[in-house]
């Protein structure tokens, strides 16, 4: 059992995915069994997650061939600890986002639950994979859960959003291809550890090919994440899904940033020769010009829910940030910040939900309106998930922020980090405080007492178990910064994963 | 050989980013159909042509890589599955939107009955 602790968290939302399918779950009137049984797979997940994070933690990263097929032609499962926390936290996200759906999203449609544990199948597979191709396929589970998720609940605004993702993302698909074939052609391998062997000992001809191939995989990763000339179709589609899927939403664009640390860390790396730091010249200008963007369109945005998407992607920059550092310091802090980013704007998405619902036609949009029916309860909720992601103590954003500032060590990177995500923080905070006065302070009329309805205690916990991880990876800050710095260096150290992989020529 | 091969994958390539391109949808699935024919051929050139390899391993000296064969297969089945989807979802598009461009509007100046009088308009 122990053994193939690696692949359980794939294995469980696969089977349970399908099980939700069958008689004692499957028609509209079980929704209960659903939920009961869809609680339980997730707590099964995050269960596996902490055994196999357990696991880590004391023999060091281990790996998993399936049908023991060895390495590098094998398809590779590799646990180290970068990769164990994302798994869990997406375990985390996944049942808060669940938890909310309960309040009566996932009775939109009799396949939510399915559709949510194939999502997250996909987003651990990607995490735990270590084969460039195998990435390749769980990147495709996670997109087409992630396209029957977003226009789950149907209706114009979300059949437009999602033409334009799915076309966009059949593209990117292609491109992956390309560049995967490209990689192949000049290395001869597709498992991320031995392609790091193979990289410098390219001869030149190969070397501009392999060149290309690594530009094209930036601009795939690049537009998961959302990074700059490829960011524009996410507060679209963000603002459309519904509300427990645009929380989940919030982790799909840390799958592009981990394929751009694991990548370029890994493949990419110091020891690549000519190859080394290929992408260094690029990502420095496109995350500031990420970060800027994001800035701009967070205070442009007409609601709520533009505003946290446009959060989303200045968070995309910051850690992009984070990578162009380059130093293990540097991608331990960036770890620490998406995790911290990635549960604040989760909840914040479900907050704008929990606001719009209250506030008739006006939905979460910067207008005058009705006023709130809990403005006490929501107005706490909006303004500690506020205060988090602008990066104010008490929060988590703090610390994220700060240990990424403290990672900008050298002058030039100094020069460029600080007043970047400074001046970045202040104007989310502008944009938030308008926000959140628009929304609480400003109304007109009277209640319409027709249309009551009142936040149900599902969507309250899930939101309550977002935000509260916020106060936890505080006062746990150390042990998880130790945590992060022990998977950056991992991360960095390649010796480790050849090692683990059993790799000949291990090396050069 | 390898001119022809180049030739073919380029061109379909082309093709398929220009069909992309375009503002409705049936010519964007077309074009991403193209683009995974391309990408498929492409990929399974990546193990280098040759004329004469044996399909079978241990049967002859000179075989081709088994491994981009595999990945084609692969990438043939969710390129499949996900063409499926799009056109599914371009049909609901066009039944929930009322016209089949991907913006969901008419362009401006659009005359109207265009989209069913003049097929080379656009």
């Amino acid at each position: 059992m122990m053994a193939h602790l690696p692949v359980l968290p794939i294995l469980i939302p696969l089977l349970g995915g399908l099980l939700l399918l069958l008689p004692p779950f499957a028609g509209i009137e079980r929704y209960v069994n659903r939920r009961i049984g869809v609680t339980l797979l997730m707590l099964l997940h995050i269960g596996a997650t902490l055994l196999l994070m357990f696991q880590v933690s004391q023999q060091g990263p281990v790996m998993y061939a399936i049908g023991d097929w060895q390495a590098p032609f094998g398809i590779i499962m590799f646990a180290d600890p970068l990769a164990v926390i994302l798994v869990l936290l997406t375990g985390f996200l996944g049942l808060a986002s669940t938890l909310y759906a309960f309040g009566g999203t996932d009775r939109e449609g009799r396949y939510f639950h399915p559709l949510m544990q194939f999502q997250l199948m996909g987003i651990t597979g990607a995490f735990l994979t270590h084969d460039l191709f195998n990435l390749f396929v769980f990147f495709e589970v996670l997109l087409i859960a992630s396209y029957a998720l977003l226009i789950h609940g149907g209706g114009k605004q979300k059949t437009l959003a999602n033409v334009h993702y799915v076309i966009l993302n059949l593209v990117g698909s292609s491109l992956f291809l390309f560049a995967l074939g490209t990689l192949y052609g000049t290395t001869g391998t597709l498992n991320i550890a031995d392609m790091s062997l193979k990289i410098s000992s390219l001869t030149p001809g190969e070397q501009v090919i392999a060149e290309a191939g690594a530009m094209l995989l930036l601009v795939v990763f690049g537009l998961k994440a959302a990074m700059l000339p490829l960011h524009f179709w996410l507060p679209r589609t963000y603002a459309a899904a519904s509300a427990p899927v645009a929380a989940l939403f919030a982790i799909m664009t840390k799958v592009g940033v981990y394929g751009i640390f694991r990548v370029y860390t890994v493949v990419f790396g110091d020891q690549a020769g000519n190859l080394s730091d290929v992408i260094q010249p690029w990502i420095w200008p496109l995350s500031i010009a990420t970060v800027f963007i994001g800035t701009v369109g967070a205070l442009a945005s007409p609601h709520l829910r533009g505003l946290a998407a446009n959060l989303v992607i200045i968070s995309v920059g910051t850690l992009l940030m984070a990578f162009a550092i380059r130093t293990p310091e540097a991608s331990a802090a960036g770890f620490y910040y998406l995790i911290h980013s990635t549960l604040i704007s989760a909840a914040l998405f479900l907050i704008a939900d929990m606001i719009g619902r209250q506030r008739g036609k006006a939905e979460d949009r910067f207008v005058i309106a009705r006023k709130v029916e809990q403005p006490a309860l929501l107005g706490l909720l909006f303004f500690v998930a506020a205060m988090a992601i602008a990066g104010l103590p008490p929060f988590s954003g703090f610390i994220g922020k700060l240990v990424i500032l403290q990672s900008a060590a050298t002058g030039s990177d100094k020069f460029w980090v600080w007043p970047v995500i400074l001046v970045s923080s202040l104007l989310s905070i502008v944009a938030l405080s308008r926000a959140g006065t628009t929304l609480f302070w400003r109304h007109a009329g009277e209640r319409d007492k027709a249309d009551e309805s009142v936040v149900s205690y599902w969507q309250i916990s899930g939101v309550l178990l977002l935000l509260l991880a916020s106060p936890v990876i505080v006062v746990f800050g150390a042990t998880v910064t130790d945590y992060t710095g022990q998977a950056a260096q991992q991360l960095h150290d390649l010796s480790t994963a050849v090692r683990v992989l059993q790799l000949p020529g291990a090396q050069p | 050989m390898e001119l022809l091969y180049s030739l073919c994958v380029g061109v379909m390539t082309f093709s398929g980013v220009f069909l992309c391109l375009r503002g409705r949808t049936f010519p964007v699935v077309v074009g991403l159909i193209m683009l995974g024919y391309a990408v498929n051929l492409f990929l399974f050139s990546s193990g280098r042509l040759s004329l004469t390899g044996a399909a079978i391993l241990k049967k002859a000296e000179n075989y081709p890589d088994p491994l981009p064969q595999a990945l084609v297969l692969t990438a043939i089945v969710i390129g499949f599955a996900m063409i499926a989807f799009i056109v599914i979802l371009s049909m609901r598009a066009r039944a929930d939107l009322g016209n089949d461009y991907v913006d969901g509007k008419e362009p401006p100046g659009t005359p109207r009955g265009g989209d069913v009088h003049r097929s080379k308009s656009k």
